[in-house]
């Protein structure tokens, strides 16, 4: 059966700050959420719109391209509207996260609610780990991510 | 007549980073460059010194969207050098593997890159509004083609389940019988596809350009086949460098490749249709019919319906090739160390893929050059480029810029390849 809500992931855990989505993911993933699916992706984004299918509440975590602070966290509401090209949520290829949200909007395809959580990097080397600062936001981005589905951000006992 | 520029500074809907560049003199096109301009990526250099069976996952990397293609030229090119033949299962599995790529990759160029310039939008979103079930249908082709690849190659991008001499897994009858259904349906969104693009209105433009593709006894071809072309050219494999030449051109980061004898040439999905169309087989042979077309087709722009009818047929032999299946007694086999020298060409979606290795005794690269279809495609767009331009010069700036881009994509560059986007300059004089 397919959960109310979902988490994705999005990134590359061998290209330094863009795996900042996926760790963000393990931590929401680790508070056990009730009716919360949690899920990573990476490569090919044009596979959101098949991965959200049918649900109503999603959320996704993804690396930004470096603007002001690293570790900044941006939160995008993409159910209202286009996502904002200066965060640049580029792809190496033809289509980009920002290309099929605009895809989906168009094909009807997009979730009720669709939150995106956009974490400013600061390196991409290949083989690299977090950068500092983008480190220091993982638990935050964590916590935020939790609100939206109601909880505090703390691990339950059940 | 006063000078003007035209300029775009970005090419989109290409895989890369690229320019273009018209010198426009007394009301003449006086230049065309095709100009690449993402940097080199020395894929040949970093491989000397390593391991021949690290040639398929160190290539798959040159491209996202074409892995399979290296994975394919690779190991045949590495196994040609170490006299290796692998079984037929194998030989099975890696056609199989082939057709998931050409599948998802030519989905991907149909819809969301190349269909838009024909119909006027900017971009395949802009499209799906009004074309909302053609985009899905290419959206359920590239998933049904990502399938293939997930599960013969371990992941959809840069697979991982390749090897020298075979697989590191095969996967099981039951395991590709799972994927029956979906590529049934697969096969008619294709044609649905094709006929949808064989709708479209396309320029009124031919050359009289050689082809040049893969030619096998019995197969439309993939991983094997001698070099064949519409003007004679029957070699083997092993002939190409005789044959062809890399050029550098100071305008590109990208080598040109010529045929020595007689310049550009073209290949690619209208090659592989006009010298392979009786290795189609009939039914797909007789939706090429019904669209109108036929072998011998001069026009690049209707290299889009040829995409769509290779869908077609790579669904057709993805179906064929899991009813006949029977798993290989191993998944590959042992290929020890030798020295040599190994070539190999396979059919990539944009045409084919030269690889060639010399080993060392330890098995180590001695040696490695790569050849793919957008540098060899790279004089034929530039040519046809100067013919467009020509033809449009009078008309309005953005609509000679668009014309020029539908003209590029018809040979769906993929820039990233070939260094290893595309800006539209326009100088008038």
């Amino acid at each position: 059966m397919t959960a109310p809500a979902l988490v994705i992931g999005i990134g590359n855990a061998d290209r330094g700050d863009d795996a900042v989505g996926l760790h963000v993911a393990r931590r929401v993933a680790a508070l056990g959420l009730p009716a919360v699916a949690v899920e990573e992706a990476g490569g090919d984004v044009l596979g959101l719109m098949d991965r959200w299918a049918g649900v109503p509440r999603v959320v996704l975590v993804d690396a930004a391209a470096p603007l002001a602070a690293p570790g900044r966290i941006h939160r995008l509401d993409a159910a209202r509207g286009p996502l904002p090209r200066e965060i640049a949520l580029g792809s190496t290829h033809a289509f980009g996260l920002a290309d099929t949200v605009e895809l989906a909007r168009r094909l009807g395809r997009l979730p009720a609610q669709l939150v995106l959580y956009a974490i400013e990097a600061a390196d991409f080397a290949p083989g690299a780990p977090l950068s500092p600062a983008v480190a220091a936001a993982v638990a935050s981005a964590a916590v935020q991510v939790a609100a939206e589905f109601g909880s505090d951000g703390r691990t339950s006992d059940a | 007549m006063p000078s003007r520029t035209i300029r775009v500074d970005y090419l989109t809907r290409v895989e890369g980073e690229g320019a273009l560049e018209l010198d426009i003199r007394d009301g003449a096109v006086d230049g065309v460059r095709l100009s690449i301009f993402e940097p080199p990526r020395f894929f040949e250099a970093l491989l000397r010194g390593r391991d021949a069976t690290e040639a398929p996952d160190i290539t798959a990397r040159i491209c996202g969207i074409c892995p399979v293609a290296y994975q394919m030229s690779s190991v045949h090119a590495v196994e040609n050098a170490l006299g290796l033949a692998v079984p037929p299962p194998i030989r099975a599995l890696r056609r199989l593997l082939y057709c998931g790529e050409w599948i998802e990759s030519h989905a991907l160029h149909i819809v969301l890159l190349h269909a838009p310039d024909f119909l006027g939008f900017p971009d395949a979103i802009s499209m799906a509004s009004a074309h909302g079930e053609m985009v899905t249908r290419g959206l359920a082709l590239k998933k049904t083609g990502n399938a293939l690849l997930r599960l013969l190659g371990g992941r959809e991008i840069h697979p991982v389940n390749v090897r020298v001499g075979g697989f590191y897994r095969a996967p099981t009858a039951d395991e590709l019988a799972a994927l029956v259904p979906d590529l049934q349906a697969a096969r008619e969104q294709a044609v649905a596809l094709a006929r949808w693009v064989a709708g479209f209105r396309f320029p009124d433009f031919e050359r009289d350009y050689e082809f040049v593709a893969l030619r096998h006894p019995d197969e439309y071809p993939l991983n094997e086949g001698r070099l064949v072309s519409n003007r004679g050219l029957d070699i083997p494999v092993s002939d190409y460098d005789a044959t062809f030449e890399e050029r550098h051109v100071a305008h590109s980061t990208a080598l040109q490749s010529v045929l020595r004898a007689r310049g550009s040439y073209q290949v690619g999905p209208l090659a592989r249709f006009n010298l392979n169309h009786d290795r189609l087989g009939p039914s797909v042979q007789a939706l090429a019919a019904e669209l109108g077309l036929a072998p011998g087709c001069r026009n690049p722009f209707r290299s889009i319906i040829v995409r769509a009818i290779e869908v077609v047929y790579a669904c057709e032999e993805a179906l064929r090739l899991i009813a006949a299946y029977a798993p290989p007694e191993a998944p590959f086999v042992a290929a020890p160390p030798q020295a040599g020298i190994g070539v190999a060409c396979t059919e990539a979606p944009r045409g084919i893929l030269y690889h060639h290795y010399r080993l060392n005794a330890d098995g180590s690269i001695l040696s490695a050059r790569i050849v793919p279809p957008t540098s060899q495609n790279q004089g034929t767009i530039e040519e046809d480029l100067r013919i467009v331009a020509t033809r449009d010069l009078d008309l309005p700036e953005d609509e000679l810029r668009d014309h020029c881009e539908q003209a590029i994509r018809n040979y769906d560059p993929c820039i990233s390849c070939s260094t290893h986007f595309l800006r539209l300059e326009v100088r008038r004089r």
